[in-house]
């Protein structure tokens, strides 16, 4: 313990309030990225399956959801937020803070998910979706024991790359009131320049994304023969 | 039994519309081996998924069993799929299951208990020789049992029918043959229709009751096997066999002026073709002993079409014109096939 209070001397007085962002931080990424994984599953899935040659084709609902999600792609994160407040009071009641933070970053992570998710699905082997086909499998069916089941490896993948870039923008959110690590590395280490709090924050990022590169590529070891 | 009428499949590209399947009718019967030979782009897998409607005809009819299937619903449609199997040309087997939870794949949705699957699933991986790798994935086995497993598969849920689209033109020479001998024993044992898609002629020739020839989306050509490539009447089917014979070579030996081709004024050159007990070296001796004629043998060979032979001569005749048109005569009597291939 001495010895990293001699190499980050302000972590002493500090430490409380680091693990207290760290937990902000996890709420965050937690809360937003369970709830962006499931929708962006869902959106990839609806984006391979309405395409033209999909099993459900259907040009309308295809290109109504690709132009939502390039529209929403193209809006810098920072602007996504404060344009999302209002939207944030409606569905969770407040507009700031942890709780206030999430509908921006699920906004800010969904589209760009969703594209990932369809770009997996659409590496699988058409002919498995005839096989089943052949099998008299329906849509449903084929959508989850083939094309989910199948690309297992591809999804855990892409969901390392999307909790990654979600860790940078719960930090975004930080600046402007939502906490967390971002906030934390604000406050004290550039408006009060403690240069090792900058630091302490970016080794526990850092760590946090070792932890989910190990399991996702632990799952991937697993599920690829 | 398996009714196609008026079939019809166009596809409305971009690039135009396609013509892939042209009034296309014919009739499967129960237990046989259908054989459907085309080159490439003439529309056999867009025929065949029409079968079970993969592909929905643009028009025409589709029965199976005197069920009208372009006539169902979807879900109805899923029921009857469930009856016809089917194997493709890259096997399309699940790789994130192995050898035994791919044979059971299709069996999620029957209604036989645990035990019951186990005991199918078991007596498919023996019948296809594979009991061995029923735990291995499909990436570590090897072309021909990566299609045994396919085959495995289409038949768990006891198909009538059994669609094969390409199912041995990755395969090498020598695992297509075994191959074709197990699809040939899963007509015989199990009483399956098999209907076989291909562009190899050897193929179609080793275990096919019966054939169609495919050109540009229509069926030109159809019969018992040895039939129609015995007395073959359109172009395309002549070239279907002579992909499985040397005899191509011939016509490059002429076009070379290649010496063996070289014949005398009113000499002849004829393609002989005979079947069954018509055979050929005796005839050739009869021919110079009966007519006084020189018949020289620049080519032959034998081919088995469901084991019965087919064999094809070519010789040159020579002698008086007389002799050579009594000779002829005499041929002909004896219902071999002849073709004038330079006089
Ligand atoms: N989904 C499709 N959309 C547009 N055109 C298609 C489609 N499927 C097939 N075709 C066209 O229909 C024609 C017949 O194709 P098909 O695949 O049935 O041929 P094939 O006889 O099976 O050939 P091969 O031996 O190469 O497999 C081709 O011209 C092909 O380009
Ligand atoms: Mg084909």
């Amino acid at each position: 313990m001495s010895l990293l209070y001699t190499v980050a001397p302000n972590l002493e007085k500090l430490g409380g309030e680091l693990i207290k962002c760290l937990g902000e931080t996890l709420k965050m990424v937690f809360v937003s990225g369970t709830i962006s994984f499931f929708l962006g599953l869902f959106f990839g899935v609806l984006l391979i399956v309405t395409k033209k040659g999909g099993i459900l084709q259907n040009v309308v609902i295809y290109r109504i959801l690709e132009k939502a999600i390039d529209v929403i792609r193209s809006i810098p994160f920072l602007i996504l937020m404060v344009l999302l407040i209002p939207v944030s009071r409606a569905i969770v009641g407040t507009g700031s803070g942890v709780t206030g933070s999430y509908v921006a970053l699920i906004a800010g992570t969904v589209p760009f998910f969703s594209r990932q998710i369809e770009s997996v699905l659409a590496d699988l082997d058409e002919g498995l979706i005839e096989a089943s086909e052949s099998m008299g499998f329906s849509p449903i069916e084929i959508i989850f024991s083939i094309y989910l089941k199948e690309s297992i490896p591809g999804i855990t993948r892409v969901t390392m790359i999307t909790f990654v870039s979600l860790i940078g923008l719960t930090a975004m959110a930080g600046a402007i009131g939502a906490g967390g690590l971002g906030d934390f590395a604000i406050r004290y280490g550039y408006q009060m320049h403690y240069t090792d709090m900058s630091w302490v924050t970016v080794i526990v990022i850092l760590i946090i994304i070792s932890i989910i590169q190990f399991i996702g590529n632990f799952i991937i070891r697993k599920t690829t023969h | 039994m398996i009714r196609l009428e008026h079939v019809d499949k166009i596809f409305n590209t971009a690039a135009g519309s396609v013509h892939a399947v042209r009034d296309v009718s014919l009739q499967i019967e129960d237990g046989e081996i259908y054989g459907i030979i085309g080159f490439s782009g003439a529309g056999k897998s867009t025929l065949v998924r029409c079968i079970n409607l993969l592909e929905r005809p643009s028009s025409g009819k589709v029965f199976i069993d005197d069920v009208e299937l372009t006539a169902l619903d979807e879900k109805k449609l899923r029921e009857v799929r469930r009856k016809i199997g089917m194997i493709f040309q890259h096997f399309n087997l699940l790789r994130s299951r192995t050898v035994y939870q791919n044979i059971e794949f299709p069996l999620r949705k029957s209604k036989l208990s645990k035990a019951e699957k186990d005991a199918k699933i078991s007596s498919l991986l023996e019948l296809v020789g594979l009991s061995e790798k029923r735990n291995a994935y499909p990436s570590q086995l090897s072309g021909g049992q990566k299609q045994r497993v396919a085959i495995a598969r289409a038949l768990a849920n006891d198909p009538k029918v059994l669609l094969c689209d390409e199912a041995t033109s990755a395969l090498d020479p020598q695992t297509t043959q075994s191959i074709l001998k197990l699809l040939a024993r899963v007509n015989k044992e199990m009483g399956i229709t098999i209907v076989l898609i291909t562009h190899e002629m050897a193929v179609v020739k080793d275990i096919c009751d019966r054939v169609a020839v495919m050109e540009e989306g229509a069926v030109v050509e159809s019969g018992n096997t040895v039939d129609v490539f015995s007395r073959p009447g359109e172009e395309i089917t002549r070239d279907f066999i002579e992909t499985a014979s040397n005899i191509r070579k011939i016509h490059d030996l002429i076009a070379d002026e290649n010496e063996l081709t070289k014949i005398n004024a009113g000499d002849q050159m004829l393609l002989l073709t005979y079947s069954g007990s018509n055979a050929g070296e005796p005839l050739i001796s009869y021919l110079s002993r009966a007519y006084g004629i020189n018949a020289n043998i620049i080519y032959g060979n034998i081919d088995f079409l469901k084991g019965k032979p087919l064999g094809k001569l070519v010789v040159t005749l020579s002698g008086k014109a007389e002799q050579i048109r009594q000779a002829r005569e005499y041929i002909d009597s004896l219902g071999v096939e002849v073709e004038v291939i330079k006089e």
